[in-house]
């Protein structure tokens, strides 16, 4: 058992990063997927993970979503600890409840959309807002149709997902995040599915909500161009750790590490 | 050969045959009424993560499925009256032929439930969602399509098994045949025609279920 | 009341071993009979002769549309009167072989036509004649195909043994009746035979299945 006592309670000060990973692991049986990670992301932070498949990556964003559980360390979203709950002066694993509470911040997309197909675009925006928020139909319709602007696909609003393409369901699915007001979002190979030619259409609305939004951002993705131009903060990881991490430009012009550099290199030559 | 078919005979015998029709018709709604609400709840106990109850009722469902629906028949009318508890041969026919189904349909349930793709579940944890939200608003919607071509069959199926409470004396289709063949010492003619009634009602239904099913997908958007 | 169910098993025991017995025989000639006739029926569907795609389809339809019970009482009563008498025994395994025959047909079928086109080609590449391109090629990967829902079909079977105690065959069904109606021991009498079918379904019938997949699967050489 791990000793809990060295967690805090919570996580404050001037500085208090968004979303903290501290000391987590996540192993399946004898196979460690990540070992003792230590990552802060900052309010408004844009971060890109990469990494070769078996790296460990996309844990992180299934962690962070509580998609897995974790086998130690405690994970903090905005100070407050997300995998744990404080009681009697320390952390225990966290309930139901719990999880409810602290996962309302975080919003996320798959690789697989996973829209609801009985349910049409405006119909899977509204869902999260109108049964897990309680708002109103009103509300959440005006809030929904604004989303589905945002990105796009207002004239598809009454479309149910089989009538889409693979892009326009990713679009309508950042929709379907967004309108649950998250202030933290997840994007998991959210282009990895799409043809390529549809491919810009959703790394679109991605840089616009970069640039319009004040959200905080973790990414996993293989479009290295894109997460060049648009993140703050590149992450590599390599067997289950961070080899580097860096600004985009000096990660990706002047790698420290060999093995950044093979997997930068190799990546180059597949383009 | 003594093959000589009776008209006369035969529309003399077929109003009564009819009459038992509605009765057989009564005896398979109401055993599937009962099935379908079972079945969930048999479907459901199998994923709680209580073990001893998701065995129990892993079991129950597999000695339900391998022991003759008929010998259940006798067991639950039977059985009954030795303990001092005497059910009506209507009340323990539809006992013995829902708990049957029952079984049968927690299967299919279960398939419809599996076959809803991991990523349904994880973008109801993504949103928040409770596990009964979840189900009732995401998944059962998406697992009720591929259940209905089972559900349908079981329908079917229940019907066809209806001549099994005649041994009872539930006094459904076959056991007015029965009685008729007994009366008259002509079996020709009841027992085939109870065999064309069986035909004119379960060759249709076969089509209407899949219209019906065909039906529900569009209605839920999809194809 | 008074009687522990050890004295009850002591004194009926040996009428339920010979009713299983029977039960057993009823089971492996009423197989033999439903896999030959699946055979027959599930290729003829799929013949080229509409004559003989008629004839398959319409003893299909007829089979699965009406009631094994129904079958059974007018192969027994009613096949006399056309002059083929058949003794009990032989009806009541005939009319368990000829019904599962005809869901087997669907079965065997569904398999030949869900081995892969490329199959088909390769053997016509080959100048194999029309029957040997059934027999070498295509058969036996379509067996491999049909064996799981085949092992359901079975248990099904076994299960319809049981209502050829209601023309007399001394089964394991029957002589629970017998037990039953001259001891009023209905929860021994009947519980038993549940016992003993669930026994022969759980840890006879379904693991002998099983092993036949594993034997067949290991010799196509995908084991």
């Amino acid at each position: 058992m791990e000793d809990m006592s060295e967690y805090p309670l919570e996580l404050s000060g001037d500085n208090v990063p968004m979303v903290r990973f501290m000391n987590v692991t996540k192993s399946y049986g004898a196979l460690v997927v990540l070992d003792k990670l230590d990552l802060e992301i900052a309010a408004g932070e844009m971060v890109t993970v990469i990494g070769p498949s078996g790296s460990g990556k996309t844990t992180v964003l299934r962690m962070l979503m509580t998609l897995e559980t974790i086998n130690g360390g405690v994970i903090y979203v905005d100070g407050q600890p997300l995998t744990h709950m404080p009681k009697g002066g320390v952390l225990v694993p966290a309930d139901a409840r719990h999880l409810r509470k602290i996962r309302a911040s975080i919003g996320m997309c798959f690789q697989h959309f996973n829209l609801f197909p009985h349910m049409t675009a405006l119909q899977n925006c509204m869902e999260g807002p109108v049964q897990v928020l309680g708002l109103s139909k009103q509300v959440a319709r005006e809030r929904s149709e604004e989303l589905l602007d945002l990105v796009g696909m207002i004239d598809k609003k009454d479309q149910h997902p089989s009538r889409l393409s693979g892009g326009q369901q990713q679009r309508v699915a950042i929709a379907r995040a967004l309108a649950m007001r998250p202030k933290v979002m997840l994007f998991d190979e959210v282009t990895s599915a799409l043809d390529p030619e549809v491919i810009g259409e959703v790394t679109n609305v991605i840089r616009k909500l970069v640039s319009e939004h004040n959200l905080t951002m973790l990414m996993v993705t293989h479009q290295m161009g894109f997460a060049r131009d648009i993140s703050d903060r590149i992450c590599f990881f390599f067997g289950g750790r961070i080899e580097e991490q860096g600004p985009p430009d000096a990660l990706f012009e002047n790698p420290q590490r060999d093995r950044t550099r093979q997997f930068l290199s190799a990546v180059k030559e597949a383009v | 050969m003594n093959f000589n078919w009776r008209w006369d005979f035969t529309f003399e015998i077929l109003p009564r045959l009819l009459w038992a029709t509605l009765n057989t018709l009564m005896a398979a709604g109401v055993g599937y009424a009962i099935a379908v609400v079972l079945g969930l709840v048999l479907a459901l106990a199998q994923r709680t993560e209580f073990r001893p109850l998701t065995l129990l009722a892993r079991e129950f469902v597999e000695f339900i499925r391998s022991t003759p629906l008929v010998l259940q028949i006798f067991f639950v009318f039977y059985v009954g009256p030795q303990f001092g508890i005497r059910l009506s041969p209507w009340v323990s026919g539809m006992v013995a032929i829902g708990l049957h189904y029952s079984a049968y349909l927690s299967e299919v349930y279960r398939g419809g439930l599996e076959s809803v793709p991991k990523g349904q579940w994880e973008a109801c944890t993504a949103l928040n969602m409770t596990s009964r939200q979840t189900y009732f608003r995401v998944i059962i919607p998406q697992a009720l399509p591929p259940s209905l071509a089972g559900m349908g069959n079981y329908l079917v199926g229940i019907l066809k098994d209806t001549p099994m409470l005649s041994v009872i004396g539930v006094a459904e289709l076959m056991h007015t045949a029965n009685a008729i063949g007994s009366e008259s010492y002509r079996f020709l003619e009841p027992y085939t025609l109870v065999g064309i009634i069986f035909l004119a009602i379960s060759l249709p239904a076969a089509g209407l279920i899949r219209l019906f099913e065909i039906w529900v997908r569009r209605k839920l958007g999809m194809r | 009341m008074q009687v522990s169910y050890w004295e009850f098993l002591q004194t009926y025991g040996a009428r339920f071993l010979d009713g299983t017995a029977v039960t057993g025989i009823q089971f492996l000639f009423a197989s033999a009979v439903a896999i030959v006739v699946a055979l027959i029926a599930g290729l003829g569907k799929l013949s080229s002769n509409p004559l003989i795609r008629g004839i398959a389809i319409t003893y299909i339809e007829i089979f699965r549309g009406t009631s094994l019970l129904v079958q059974l009482y007018w192969i027994f009563f009613v096949l006399p009167l056309f002059g083929i008498t058949l003794p009990k025994f032989a009806a009541g395994f005939l009319s368990v072989g000829m019904n599962v025959g005809a869901y087997g047909a669907e079965l065997v079928r569904g398999a030949i036509q869900s081995v892969p086109k490329g199959q088909w080609e390769a053997a016509l590449a080959l100048n194999m004649s029309p029957a040997q391109r059934m027999r070498r090629v295509i058969l036996p990967q379509a067996f491999l195909l049909m064996l799981p829902p085949w092992g359901n079909l079975i248990i099904e079977l076994l299960k319809g043994t049981a209502l050829v105690s209601l023309i007399s065959v001394a089964d394991l069904m029957f002589q629970s009746k017998q037990i039953n109606a001259s001891t009023y021991l209905s929860a021994q009498s009947f519980g038993t035979a549940l016992i003993v079918y669930y026994i022969l379904a759980r840890f006879l019938v379904t693991p002998f299945m099983r092993w036949l997949e594993r034997v067949m699967a290991r010799r196509l050489g995908r084991g």
